[in-house]
């Protein structure tokens, strides 16, 4: 007898009882697109780089954001994150702080002095870049590290185009500014400052290049025609903000009114209040609510004692006085004069009504279409089949350094692709991470950790950034606050809730995999999975 | 003694696990080596709560007593759908005799150990609803009443649901089962007196008793791991919603558990000699319809011919839970 005393039959496992026939759908993992990276116009894999810095790998989560965006500290600071609007978190408590926590890994990379990626092996080819603006700068980057030779052209006198002749200091210090500038110049890039490009055609002849990449910003103030006794006082923002960028600031004297409501409006009048201003009034001729301008630049300016008139237009500047006349939204939301009018004093006029882009570059360049004063480009920012790319202001889109940065990427691949004779592959964009699907109940309740702001007294005296960094545990706690939408953070629980162990944990970083031998396809681990990874296929035949 | 939740991670100790949590906050569920003390391969239902339960309450036991466990099972779906002839799915020491004699049986087991001068190895005894409630109660209350040295745990799906889904003496008022027909003015169960076992269980005086469910898994093991620590009578009631007897979608099972405790109907505490030492409060509270409307065993209550009188009556002993236990949050978020 084999059998212990009492003992009759032998044991089996359950284990051949393979119930995963019993299955009509079956648990698959997948990954989707968090809503954050869906709406980074640089294309960043915010999701991704947070993940590394909750575990604290701030290395690894910088490296991972300079795969798309080599200037982390500068965005950090200016970007007007559309990540954060589009962050799931808001429907929970409030958005991640993507754009501090950026910040915290830029300035900490400046710091240890991490290197970007080497560049990659020669290639051969020679690309001319014009505009050493946020994508001029971003399509060097990406060149390089394709392996291709890039000449940098800029007519100012040195590199950062408007990151540095239109963001002021207050916003943007210049020693960040330098800093991740002087990461890409060591990457090995041809230089040329104070040179305009008058022909590009023939500055490609002269310089033998494969392709062009024309990124020249949008640098010409838009004049009006306002009737003014003394047009020495009037000047527009972009040239104001440049020559104070260049420590040869204007002499606007003490009341100073800015006309416009974007954010170079306010951005002039901040910097009319730092030179010594006592009153800095923003004139605008629609209301709060269609100001182009942030909210929160808004905020801070009104903190600094900036103030606006809404609805208002400037009829005329004569002598000490602006004539203002009054307007009114008419139902399409367009502000319509009243014939009201009331003055204002007056030492000068800024105007901050928006700029244009010279193309005079482009005149012999015969197979370039320039429409509205764009340059208009294929999703690769192909403007000609010849090989001229564009970017950034020139082109049509919204006008900010996130979508230069953007731009600058996407050429550097389409550019890339020319070069060397490939066709363009079709980008797989994942499917879109809802709220809908995610199980919220598993996130803790934790509310967002705010920079701090700079003191309204000393905002208006210097030029002092304004807006503070977070220290590394308040960073690691915003980092921990994203919800990994769509991607697997390994949280066990699919592990866990299986009433059928048919889930394997394959290990740190390895997530997991379904055992088919014994899943019945229940469900449970797609609805209990917080941030929607999983999903129910059914099963075939 | 409230638990306290880790905060400021990304999923805090709300999930299973986290690889950033500390080991010793991960749960017994998270780690690749747990017992498993219910195998792959079993017959429960898709979505079973109680072999979720059972597993989650078993295999921190195991952790609990180094592996130390003899487990005795009365009669019940837990016991049918892991032992059909010539397969078992138990990885575990496991013992079943009859439907109603599972304290006794356990009793029994522990006295022999006793007898054997074997402190290491522990008891825990298992059941259902029905093998708890109804047909093991009078075993059970002399398990209590002698302090035998079992940890014994019911898995309650308020109902024999193994059978065909008759009603039990913890089926709730109002709820359909085979035998609690959806029919006439007072449709399903009956509003009885109820019989609320941990109740009954505390008045013993025993040592431990707590109530717990599959939707909170870091407090069910908390409370396995407690009940380890003591000797003598202990009671867990582990509430393991069923998909089949309560008509609700099988991927719902953990979300279903979740509003019961949310909505107040059931309770989550623990008592050491029949006095209350913790609440779990509700973190985001719930009207009962939310925890009705999922499962078919109320819809007579919804639909064309609502019966809001109905849904009132079983709110208001939803509150007397809530008054009763202390169920709200002192303040409605911890600041800690």
């Amino acid at each position: 007898m084999t059998n212990p005393f009492a003992i009759t039959l032998d044991v089996g496992s359950s284990r051949a009882n393979h119930t995963g026939s019993w299955r009509v759908e079956r648990p698959v993992y997948v990954d989707r697109l968090p809503p954050c990276n869906d709406a980074c116009p640089a294309g960043e894999n915010i999701q991704g780089w947070l993940y590394e810095a909750e575990s604290g790998n701030y290395e690894a989560a910088w490296h991972m954001l300079v795969e798309d965006n080599p200037l982390p500290a500068i965005m950090g600071r200016v970007c007007f994150h559309p990540c954060e609007t589009a962050c799931n978190r808001v429907q929970v408590d409030e958005a991640v702080g993507i754009n501090a926590v950026e910040r915290f890994l830029g300035d900490l990379a400046v710091e240890k002095g991490w290197a970007l990626p080497e560049p990659g092996p020669d290639t051969g080819k020679r690309i001319l870049v014009v505009g050493a603006g946020p994508a001029g700068l971003s399509a060097t980057y990406h060149l390089r590290r394709l392996g291709h030779h890039v000449r940098l052209v800029d007519s100012a006198p040195r590199l950062g185009g408007m990151l540095r002749y239109g963001i002021p200091a207050y916003r943007l210090p210049r020693a960040v500014l330098d800093a991740e500038i002087a990461r890409i110049v060591a990457m090995g890039v041809e230089i040329q400052l104070e040179h305009v490009v008058h022909d590009v055609e023939q500055e490609r002849r002269d310089g033998m290049f494969d392709a062009v990449f024309l990124a020249v910003g949008a640098q010409l103030g838009k004049r009006v025609d306002i009737p003014a006794g003394d047009s020495s006082r009037v000047i527009d923002a972009v040239s104001f903000l440049h020559q104070v960028a260049d420590d040869d600031a204007p002499l606007l004297g003490r009341r100073v009114v800015v006309y416009g409501g974007g954010d170079t409006a306010f951005d002039a009048a901040r910097t009319a209040r730092r030179l010594g201003a006592t009153d800095a009034v923003i004139v605008y001729r629609r209301n709060r609510e269609r100001m182009g301008a942030s909210g929160e630049e808004l905020e801070q300016a009104l903190g600094e004692g900036v103030t606006v008139r809404w609805l208002s237009t400037v009829s005329k500047f004569d002598g000490d006085r602006i004539m203002l006349e009054k307007m009114k939204l008419n139902e399409e939301g367009f502000p319509e004069p009243t014939g009201e009018f009331e003055q204002l004093d007056a030492d000068s006029l800024v105007l901050a009504l928006g700029q244009d882009t010279d193309l005079s570059l482009l005149e012999h360049a015969n197979d370039v279409n320039v429409r509205d004063g764009a340059v208009e480009v294929l999703d690769s920012m192909m403007a000609s089949p010849s090989g001229i790319f564009a970017g950034g202001d020139a082109v049509p889109a919204q006008r900010t350094a996130t979508v230069a940065i953007g731009h600058g990427k996407r050429a550097a691949h389409g550019i890339d692709d020319f070069v060397m004779g490939r066709s363009a592959e079709a980008k797989v964009r994942h499917e879109l991470a809802s709220f809908e699907l995610l199980n919220t109940w598993y996130y803790a309740d934790a509310p967002r950790t705010e920079r701090p702001e700079l003191e309204r007294v000393r905002r208006q005296t210097n030029f002092e950034e304004v807006i503070g960094g977070l220290t590394q545990d308040n960073a690691l706690f915003e980092a921990r606050r994203c919800m990994s939408c769509g991607n697997c953070f390994e949280c066990d629980n699919c592990f866990g809730v299986c009433p059928d162990n048919a889930v394997i944990k394959l290990g740190e970083n390895m997530r997991y995999q379904f055992d088919y031998d014994f899943c019945k396809g229940c469900g449970i681990c797609v609805k209990e999975c917080p941030c929607g990874a999983i999903v129910m296929v059914p099963e075939h035949n | 003694m409230t638990s306290q939740r880790v905060h400021f991670y990304q999923v805090g100790s709300f999930a299973v696990g986290n690889r950033l949590l500390n080991e010793d906050e991960r749960t017994v569920q998270a780690q690749s080596d747990r017992t498993n003390s219910i195998d792959s391969g079993h017959r429960a239902c898709q979505g079973c709560g109680e072999a979720l339960g059972a597993r989650y309450a078993l295999d921190a036991a195991m952790r609990a007593t180094n592996g130390q466990i003899v487990a005795v099972n009365a009669t019940g779906c837990l016991e049918v759908f892991s032992t059909p002839y010539p397969e078992t799915s138990w990885r575990i020491p496991w013992l079943h005799s009859l439907f109603g004699n599972a304290p006794a049986v356990a009793t029994g087991v522990a006295a022999a150990l006793r007898a054997k001068g074997n402190k290491d190895v522990r008891v825990v005894a298992q059941a259902g609803d029905g093998g708890t409630v109804d047909i093991g109660f009078g075993c059970l209350s002399g398990m209590f009443e002698r302090n035998d040295d079992v940890l014994f745990i019911c898995y309650d799906n308020e109902g024999y649901m193994n059978t065909g889904v008759q009603r039990s003496a913890a089926t709730p008022p109002a709820a359909r089962t085979a035998t609690t027909e959806a029919v006439g003015p007072e449709p399903g169960n009956n509003f009885g007196q109820g019989k609320d076992l941990p109740r009954i269980a505390m008045a013993h005086d025993i040592p431990y008793v707590a109530t717990a469910t599959v939707a909170d898994l870091h407090d069910l093991e908390r409370k396995v791991e407690r009940a380890m620590e003591l000797r003598g009578a202990r009671y867990l009631h582990i509430l393991v919603p069923c998909p089949l007897g309560w008509g609700s979608a099988s991927d719902e099972t953990i979300h279903i558990a979740r509003l019961a405790t949310e909505s107040g109907l059931f309770p989550v505490f623990e008592a050491e000699h029949g006095v209350v030492t913790s609440v779990s409060h509700i973190r985001r509270p719930v009207p009962v319809e939310q925890y009705l409307s999922l499962q078919r065993r109320f819809a007579h209550l919804f639909g064309a011919n609502p019966r809001p009188d109905v849904i009132a009556h079983l709110q208001s002993m939803a509150d007397e839970n809530i008054a009763r236990y202390g169920l709200l949050q002192p303040e409605m978020e911890q600041s800690s």
